[in-house]
């Protein structure tokens, strides 16, 4: 089949008002041509409105939609190099997998023959040539999903967009087909944009995760520079693995600030920008704290003494729980062999310790 | 007890049944049998004879290809029948669609199904009979008409016409129609009107590729509903036909009038069967299954 290429997108100054309601508010993003984008946000922060935008299924307010060159504001789906994969696939349930996927073809004035050999192609791209003729009825959730992207790519779009394409699926199927979505999206090379409100999901699959929460955008980057560096206690709290604490920059001294929290503890931090006295939230990876006996912490950089209050296996990792001076929450994950070396039960008084790197500043979500 | 079901799942089954039984079987058996049975002017009398279904079709075959009185009633019942069920097929499709796509709020829909209801809060026989005053000679539109100067004396084809007969056909049972179709397009999941926009469809080929291919088992129920009443109906034919029009539940009802119970029946039997054969039609073009 022929190679299509990718369409870069831009969103610009993007709004989407129900009556009162202000589902997007004025968001800037530019996806690049060929990347894996998802929006990822709890339910009801704009990121479904956003896709549907893109794909022309719902107006703009205020703003532009532009795919490669063209503002596509007032273009109807089909005249927009987009196509959607819909959240519950929306296959046709009266037509078989080979004419559901012709289907847009049908719509050309395409010939039968013709337009039924493309769709096998397309069904032979997603491992369903030996479904052709079953409806969709008598197909997996896992099937299904196929066909719908079979029936999505046949026109090749140079945008895919998929509405929480995985969550109709169980866990294990999930997994799966997120490999296999990857895979499309590199052998294709068009962009995806791909809505969902799993940050494992979002994490596994996106050259560019767009962070959302109340129709803005709190967080656009690579994956790794979101979960390692998140730039708003929204993101932190929403990609998990993160402990936020708060307390007021005391002193800067060659670009490390200690911090004294309403409790009087002292922690260091790198890279801070805001003024002294100033009271600002920090996150510490959960994953890069150690806990080490009471008493013994001679000599590392931040320490914090609590409580276990619940110790939690998981398999490689134990996530154990403290009760901590000023945090609500604060979990620390463990390798097993880590945990296994010196084991904490609940009760124990521990001090929980970190390096000044593996903290950082985060600015106040609006 | 649960190895043992015993005789409670009859138990439960047997108010139903025995409904069905006295409603149902009981009579159509009874029909059936009354069907094969002699009659004289005085008496009928149990038999065993096919003298009734032989009477009906007496001369049908010698006298083709002119058609004998009882093929030529069929035809003219068909034909009515074909009339009032593509006439109520679009107007109850053409409504239903307004319905469950056009109004979009719940409270309106409800709203707008009850007015559909409205002529249902009187009875069928004032219904047809107030189309006379209107459709009369000196009716209302012939007044109206008239006095547009669109004609020059009162127009005869409005009433106690084929005319008038399908207009309250019409009347009465396009809701059955309404109903079952409208059912069958609530059930349509929207994506699936979003998936063909998505592919590029426009709103006609959307309504041809996916509305009526999913609309298929709602039509079909209704098309049972007004095909089976029509089929049978001799009340309104008589009343809206000025009892000059023929009709099999026309020639079943003359029959009971003079007590020919035994012809009656056979031709009943007759008419079942034919309407029998029309649904069995349809179900095979449409698997209404789906929508029960």
């Amino acid at each position: 089949m022929g190679m299509s290429t990718g369409s870069e997108i831009a969103l610009k100054g993007l709004t989407k008002r129900y009556g009162q309601v202000v589902a997007v508010r004025a968001i800037d993003l530019a996806i690049p041509a060929g990347s894996y984008c998802c929006l990822l946000g709890p339910s009801g922060c704009g990121k479904t409105s956003t896709l549907r935008m893109i794909a022309g299924h719902e107006s703009v307010s205020d703003g532009e939609v532009v795919i490669g060159s063209a503002v596509v504001n007032s273009a109807p789906p089909a005249r927009r190099p987009t196509a959607m994969m819909f959240q519950s696939y929306a296959l046709f349930p009266h037509l078989s997998c080979v004419d559901n996927v012709a289907f847009s073809l049908k719509m050309r004035g395409e010939p039968r023959a013709s337009r039924r050999a493309r769709a096998m192609e397309l069904l032979d791209l997603v491992h369903m040539a030996d479904y052709a003729e079953r409806l969709p009825t008598q197909l997996s959730g896992g099937q299904q999903q196929r066909v719908a992207l079979a029936r999505a790519l046949i026109t090749n779009p140079g945008v895919l967009l998929l509405d929480e394409p995985l969550s109709a699926l169980d866990p294990f199927l999930r997994v799966r087909m997120r490999g296999e979505l990857k895979r499309l999206q590199r052998e294709l090379g068009i962009t995806f944009v791909h809505v969902t409100h799993s940050q494992e999901e979002a994490m596994a699959l996106a050259d560019l995760v767009v962070v959302m929460n109340d129709g803005r955008i709190e967080q656009a980057g690579p994956a790794r520079e979101i979960y390692n560096r998140p730039a708003t206690e929204f993101v932190a709290r929403f990609i998990g693995g993160h402990n936020i604490l708060r307390a007021a920059i005391e002193r800067v001294d060659e670009g490390v600030a200690t911090l004294a929290t309403e409790g009087d503890a002292r922690y260091t931090l790198r890279g801070i920008a805001a003024p002294i006295g100033e009271t600002v939230d920090f996150a510490v990876r959960a994953d890069r704290i150690r806990l080490r006996p009471e008493g013994d912490v001679a000599g590392f950089g931040n320490v914090m003494p609590a409580m276990v209050r619940a110790v939690e296996y998981q398999g490689a990792l134990v996530l154990i729980e403290l009760d901590a001076p000023g945090a609500a929450e604060f979990s620390v994950t463990l390798a097993e062999r880590a945990f296994d070396e010196s084991p904490f039960q609940v009760g124990d008084s521990v001090m929980a310790t970190w390096e000044a790197e593996d903290a950082h500043v985060l600015a106040t979500s609006r | 007890m649960i190895n043992t079901p015993g005789i409670r799942p009859y138990l439960q089954a047997a108010p139903l049944a025995l409904v069905f039984a006295l409603f149902f079987l009981i009579p159509l058996a009874l029909t059936v049998v009354v069907s094969f049975w002699d009659y004289n002017e005085y008496e009928i009398i149990p038999d065993f004879t096919g003298q009734n279904y032989v009477e009906i079709f007496e001369g049908c075959v010698d006298s083709l290809p002119d058609l004998c009185v009882t093929l030529k009633t069929y035809l003219s019942t068909l034909k009515f029948c074909f009339l009032v069920w593509a006439i109520t097929l679009l107007t109850g499709f053409t409504v239903a669609y307004f319905l469950a796509f056009h109004v979009r709020s719940l409270g309106m829909q409800i709203v707008l199904f009850l007015i559909c209801t409205i002529p249902f809060w009187t009875s069928n026989v004032i219904r047809m009979i107030s189309w006379i005053p209107l459709l009369g000679r000196n009716g209302l539109v012939n007044d109206a008409l008239l006095a547009l100067g669109l004609v020059d004396e009162p127009q005869e084809w409005l009433l106690f016409s084929d005319f008038s007969v399908v207009l309250a056909f019409v009347h009465l049972y396009t809701l059955f129609m309404i109903v079952p179709i409208f059912n069958s397009m609530m059930r349509i999941d929207r994506a699936l009107l979003e998936a063909a926009y998505d592919a590029g469809a426009s709103g006609f080929q959307t309504l041809v590729e996916v509305v009526i291919p999913l609309c298929k088992p709602g039509i079909a129920i209704g098309s049972i509903f007004v095909v089976t009443i029509v089929m049978g109906d001799f009340v309104t034919i008589g009343v809206m036909g000025g009892q000059q029009i023929a009709s099999i539940g026309k020639v079943i009802q003359v029959e009971m009038s003079y007590l020919q119970f035994p012809a009656a029946a056979a031709n009943a039997v007759i008419l079942l069967a034919v309407v029998l054969m029309i649904i069995y039609g349809l179900t095979r073009i449409v698997d209404i299954r789906k929508e029960l």
